[in-house]
């Protein structure tokens, strides 16, 4: 167990300890391993279209990518999370720790609160965004795409907290779209319809506890379900049981990064490089390059990256900005080069889509300012789109626009509706 | 009597490929090789009936990919085959695998520590950016620093323009990383003994120096510069064993004219006026040359070779001074069955890759403590690879070739030469150590080569037996490699190049210096390089 505490863990017998090791080595013949819903997914798997996420086998899609997707939008929509990293951070000065480590006011967030993070080194550059959820005065749950235990662990020296690393044991489940809190309702979960936007509470489930937020990746009505690995069957067939007249379907990746990036939500190493990976120095990004400055506050004291950001904000040393774009056509500008009077390139799209609930071409970009900062004229991709072995070249204006790119009044009404 | 343009003492890897180079821009090119056999200490040799041994060099990475297109080398037979992973084997019936596969990997480090586990990814990150700004350097002449030659000039300003591209942080890390011990480096890693004992060793391969002395952080980063078609870092077997690679050499310059001349050992470089005008082989016999090209070490070279009085004092006193130690040995072993370790499961591909016995940073420094007073390593450090397991050609289906790389081994046994008693008991402090791990090993063995630095010396002709022909620290590389003044492949003596891992960018099984001097030596003629790849870019 990874600990950094005062307190030593109680040491276990050496012979038992590499009894345990030695038991553990098969893990080389399973290159991916199953999740906890890996027998559901296995079942509902007609596509076999699977990726590696972290490890895990993991669904591109299901049954249809298409309609998967419909599916989050007019029904609910039920994707494995399992996979995500997970840290429990626990201990008297868990707060001030992870106030230490991370961008936002920690002390502002309540017991029964989650809230959108980011956490950077010490020259200020991204190495993740996560969520986290505060599970009581002193217990946390830290969400990532990325593994940071020695960077927790070293960032914890002086504090009476624990960090242990948390993937395997807890399972997890994302319920999104306009039916999912009558989905939870009807399972049994009383008490959900008073979950507000980033609220969470636990809930009894098979003799033990799952804790629901009200929190997803869709920018649709959602909520996210974590549970202890061994009741994740029982959890999934409670939902679709109850979820079955509602229309309720399992889904894939595929269908949820379209959500995803309808709601503008960036995702760590496809939009922005982590500084943990970034092999070329000039990938690494700051929170205020990929869009997440909003999340800094200066006015808490020290926190890991603090010096490095706020000089590069009075240098104005910041080189890149993360926006949304709207591209006139209907032919996605994934991974196009963006350009300035059609000749000068000055970003790259990082993902993009014709969006079914905008009724537009959206796109996510990173630029170098000032272009897409203070000037945000004039800007054009070239779309490279292949049809029948030749590439169809499109220059296309592109305009910045807010992300969100779309917003749903039944994502935050309150009580969540009906459908 | 025949002049030959170019005359190559040693046929070695690098000498070969000089050879090849020279011969295809033109210039009749003679190799003399003084065993009957060509390749130095990249040979596969046939000791015993059906077994082929790589009886010197074992793995291949480093050798320069544009070097195997230019030479045309996979249609003369190179091909060489990525191995599968590798294994330390600890002492309470355990060991830690390295996978390909980058989750199991984590996993695998994870059932040591978690938090190990985890900081691979940054530790993998650091080392891919150092390999990104030497490996460029590769395939280019160091710069004189103190010339004011336009074209030392432009490539100690290529050589600026890399180092300033670095961040801060990374300028720091080079400057840490060439100085460093590979303990210390680790420690900024890695918590956990096992693991940082299985990243040091590729910082004490080929060196007469511990995990703890200042300048082996380097050493791993020279060990992970290399590419198995494009995946840097990795490592494989030449199939056919590392013969395959001067084989193809040899057929190579063959096919373009090039002519080689086995069992004629070089006694002097013929010396007039300053200017190297041939070789004298042992017997007498006199070649002539317009210019001659050793493949052999620099000490060897001018130390052997050349009378000392055709040399300016410095330059001699540098190279007496040139650390070239000795410091490992070879046990080769032919087996007629798979070996067996308990610890590791028979389907595990470890048994396709490297595998290791030293599960501990002391156990590591202990083993050179030997090497300092005199003496083999009485817990040697091993590794051991099983070539046979991916590669059908070495040995009789079912029979398997074992090449054990051993270290450490001084170039004397407290203070006196080798002799075969010591040999014998250098080579029993290897089986007792595999036989330790796989019970039934000795009974597997069907022939044993052992190789001490003496034998190394007396067949290869590495002086003391360093593999590298010259430790790889940093006070001997780039422009001081092998000495100052003398980094660009030529010599005090008219005519007289250098072509052997003496000079950068140094040993292993790479190609580039001999690559490197034959692009020099076309310039001195003023003939055309257009024949000869520049690196591979790295984006």
């Amino acid at each position: 167990m990874a600990q950094a505490t005062k307190k030593k863990p109680l040491a276990a017998a050496p012979d038992l300890i590499a009894a345990a090791r030695i038991a553990a080595q098969s893990h080389f013949r399973t290159l991916r391993l199953g999740t906890p819903f890996q027998p559901r997914l296995d079942a509902l798997a007609k596509t076999q279209d699977w990726y590696n996420w972290a490890g895990y086998r993991a669904p591109h899609s299901l049954w249809d990518e298409e309609l998967e997707y419909f599916a989050i939008r007019s029904q609910a929509a039920l994707f494995d999370i399992s996979p995500m990293t997970k840290y429990r951070i626990e201990g008297p000065d868990a707060e001030a720790f992870l106030d230490r480590v991370t961008l936002r006011d920690v002390t502002r967030l309540r017991p029964g609160r989650v809230h959108y993070t980011a956490w950077c080194d010490d020259e200020g550059f991204v190495l993740d965004d996560g969520t986290l959820f505060r599970l009581s005065p002193t217990r946390f749950r830290l969400c990532s795409q990325e593994r940071h235990l020695p960077w927790l662990l070293d960032s914890a020296l002086g504090f009476e907290v624990t960090v242990e690393e948390e993937t395997e044991a807890v399972a997890g489940l994302a319920l999104q779209g306009p039916t999912s809190f009558a989905v939870l309702r009807d399972a049994g979960f009383a008490g959900v319809d008073k979950l507000k936007v980033f609220d969470l509470a636990e809930f009894e489930h098979d003799g033990a506890t799952v804790t629901i937020s009200r929190t997803g990746f869709t920018g649709d009505l959602g909520y996210e379900l974590f549970v202890a690995a061994d009741k994740a069957l029982s959890l999934w067939d409670r939902l679709m049981t109850s979820g079955e007249p509602r229309g309720i379907r399992a889904i894939g990746y595929t269908a949820l990064n379209r959500a995803r990036l309808e709601a503008g939500l960036i995702v760590a190493n496809a939009d922005f490089t982590t500084a943990e990976h970034a092999i070329r120095a000039d990938r690494l990004r700051m929170p205020d390059e990929i869009g997440l400055g909003f999340m800094i506050d200066l006015e808490k004291g020290h926190f890991n990256g603090r010096r490095a950001i706020l000089e590069a904000r009075t240098k104005r040393r910041l080189l890149h900005v993360l926006v949304g774009l709207e591209i006139e056509g209907n032919i996605p500008a994934e991974h196009a080069i963006v350009y300035y009077r059609k000749s000068q390139e000055v970003g790259l799209v990082s993902a993009a889509m014709w969006s079914p609930m905008a009724k537009r071409n959206i796109a996510i970009a990173s630029l170098a300012r000032p272009y897409g900062d203070t000037l945000v004229e004039d800007l054009w991709v070239e779309i490279y789109a292949m049809r029948e072995l030749q590439y169809q070249k499109l220059m296309k204006r592109a305009k910045v626009v807010a992300r969100p790119f779309i917003k749903l009044d039944r994502r935050t009404s309150n009580p969540p509706a009906d459908f | 009597m025949k002049a030959w343009d170019a005359i190559i003492i040693g046929g070695g890897h690098n000498g070969l490929v000089n050879a090849c180079y020279l011969q295809r821009a033109g210039l009749d090119v003679l190799v003399v090789e003084k065993n009957d056999w060509v390749g130095g200490a990249a040979t596969s040799r046939e000791l015993t009936p059906g077994f082929l041994y790589s009886n010197c060099s074992y793995v291949c990475s480093l050798f320069r990919p544009e070097i195997m297109r230019d030479l045309e080398l996979p249609r003369f037979g190179l091909q060489v085959i990525s191995y599968e992973g590798g294994a330390v084997f600890t002492r309470d019936g355990d060991y830690l695998a390295n996978y390909r596969d980058h989750d199991a990997h984590r996993r695998e480090f994870a059932r040591f520590s978690k938090r190990d586990a985890e900081a691979y990814d940054r530790y993998a990150r650091d080392v891919t950016r150092q390999c990104r700004f030497i490996q460029p350097l590769l395939m280019r002449t160091a710069p004189d620093p103190t010339s004011l030659r336009p074209r030392d000039l432009g490539e100690l300003l290529y050589l600026g323009k890399k180092f300033a591209g670095l961040s801060s942080e990374e300028m720091a890390l080079t400057l840490r990383f060439w100085t460093m011990s590979i303990s210390e480096f680790l420690d900024e890693y890695f918590e956990t003994d096992v693991i940082k004992a299985n990243f040091a060793l590729s910082g004490i391969i080929g060196t007469a120096l511990g995990p703890m002395s200042p300048g082996t952080a380097y050493v791993l980063l020279h060990h992970y510069m290399g590419e198995v078609d494009g995946s840097v870092g990795a490592w494989g077997y030449a199939r056919g064993g590392m013969g395959a690679v001067t084989k193809a050499l040899t057929a190579s310059l063959k096919a373009s004219g090039g002519t080689i001349r086995t069992g004629a050992e070089v006694d002097h470089v013929l010396v007039s006026r300053g200017k190297a005008r041939g070789v004298v082989l042992a017997g007498g016999e006199e070649i002539y040359g317009k210019l001659v090209v050793s493949n052999a070490d620099v000490k060897r070279t001018f130390l052997k070779l050349v009378e000392e009085k055709e040399l300016p004092d410095i330059f001699l006193r540098r190279v007496k001074n040139f650390k070239i130690r000795g410091s490992s040995g070879k046990v080769n072993i032919a087996l007629d069955s798979l070996p067996e370790f308990p610890a590791l499961p028979m389907d595990s591909p470890v048994y396709r890759g490297d595998m290791h016995f030293t599960d501990s940073m002391e156990r590591m420094e202990r083993a050179y403590d030997d090497w300092k007073a005199g003496r083999w390593s009485a817990d040697p450090f091993l590794d051991m690879v099983i070539p046979t397991t991916l590669d059908p050609t070495m040995a009789p289906p079912g029979k398997h070739f074992m090449s054990c790389f051993v270290q450490y081994a001084p170039p004397k046994v407290n203070g006196r030469d080798w002799t075969d008693a010591d040999r014998d008991g250098f080579a029993e402090s290897v089986i007792a150590q595999i036989a330790e791990y796989s019970p039934g090993f000795r009974d597997r063995i069907i022939h044993m080569e052992v190789r001490t630095p003496r034998e190394i010396e007396a067949e290869v002709g590495l002086t003391e037996g360093n593999i590298f022909q010259g430790e790889l620290t940093f006070d001997q590389l780039l422009f001081n490699r092998p000495v100052p003044g003398y980094a660009q492949y030529r010599s005090p003596v008219g005519g007289l190049y250098m072509c052997g891992s003496s000079t950068h960018p140094g040993g292993g099984v790479m190609g580039a210096p001999g690559r490197n001097a034959a692009a020099e030596i076309l310039r001195d003629l003023a003939k055309s390089t257009s024949h000869m790849s520049l690196a591979h870019d790295v984006i």
